[in-house]
């Protein structure tokens, strides 16, 4: 049975979720998010992953949470409050998909035999991920590095407001 | 004591509300809200299943490059919201059909 910390855990991320796509304002959606976001952080840390949780925090929470807010605020309009509302078939037709992918695949974990794995497996820590990047994967980090790039320097050419634009 | 199968099972329930995000939102910031709560969903599955089975840090490390790939992923899908909302004054996705052939 789990134990109360990953229970707490779980609703906040699931709760972070839901808030975040269903809040009126998209402000606190954002907000929410970013709660979603650090649940999931905590559930890192209670896999034993402390390094893949404190990135989580920095990159998601820090930078694209950040990154989001200033978005809403950028394309804010009075109409947020009727953002239209999707007819109740589409609504419909969403939660039955929802519902459906959640209990084909929680029946699948049901029936198989995950749930015998109760402790965790893994010593490794900071120092064989560091092993890991600069040995085996220092090929993949270089090309994240130059896409990362490109996708910074695509991000500023699109938002770049051109001359003529600004003077309308 | 926590089992894979309560980490499969709340990654699980994210993935299932990221894909009702997708089919019922129509405002081009809460798309990027699902995709970014199934992104999380993924990368949950991965550290789990390399925690509890594997005594490596594989899983780990695929999941710090996924997380930095989502970071500019974001950028760019927000930097293209700002633009279409500076062409249409108007975030919603059925709107924009500029490109439509």
């Amino acid at each position: 049975m789990a134990d109360l910390t990953f229970i707490a855990m779980a609703v906040v991320t699931l709760g972070g979720a839901i808030v975040a796509l269903e809040a009126d304002e998209i402000v606190y959606g954002a907000v929410a998010l970013a709660g979603s976001f650090l649940g999931v952080a905590a559930l890192f840390f209670l896999l034993n992953a402390p390094y893949v949780a404190v990135f989580q925090i920095t990159v998601y929470i820090g930078a694209v949470a950040v990154l989001i807010l200033f978005t809403v605020m950028l394309v804010r309009q009075e109409s947020w409050a009727r953002e239209a509302s999707p007819r109740s078939l589409t609504r419909l037709g969403g939660i039955l998909t929802g519902l459906v992918i959640a209990s084909a695949l929680g029946l699948a974990v049901i029936g198989s035999n995950l749930s015998q794995f109760d402790s965790l497996l893994n010593v490794t820590g900071v120092l064989q991920i560091g092993q890991l990047i600069s040995t085996n994967f220092s090929f993949v980090l270089e090309v994240l590095a130059l896409v990362l790039a490109a996708s910074i320097v695509s991000a500023l050419f699109l938002a770049k407001v051109e001359k003529e634009e600004e003077k309308r | 004591m926590n089992t894979l199968a309560d980490f499969v099972f709340v990654s699980t329930m994210l993935f299932a509300i990221g894909i009702y995000g997708l089919i019922v939102k129509r405002s081009a910031l809460r798309l990027v809200f699902a995709v970014e709560i199934m992104i999380n969903a993924a990368n949950l599955n991965f550290v789990a299943f390399n925690q509890f089975l594997w005594n490596n840090a594989i899983g780990q490390t695929f999941v710090l490059f996924s997380v930095a790939l989502a970071a500019g992923e974001a950028a760019v899908i927000l930097a293209i919201v700002v633009v279409a909302y500076r062409l249409h004054k108007d975030t919603d996705v059925s709107e924009l059909k500029t490109l439509k052939g």
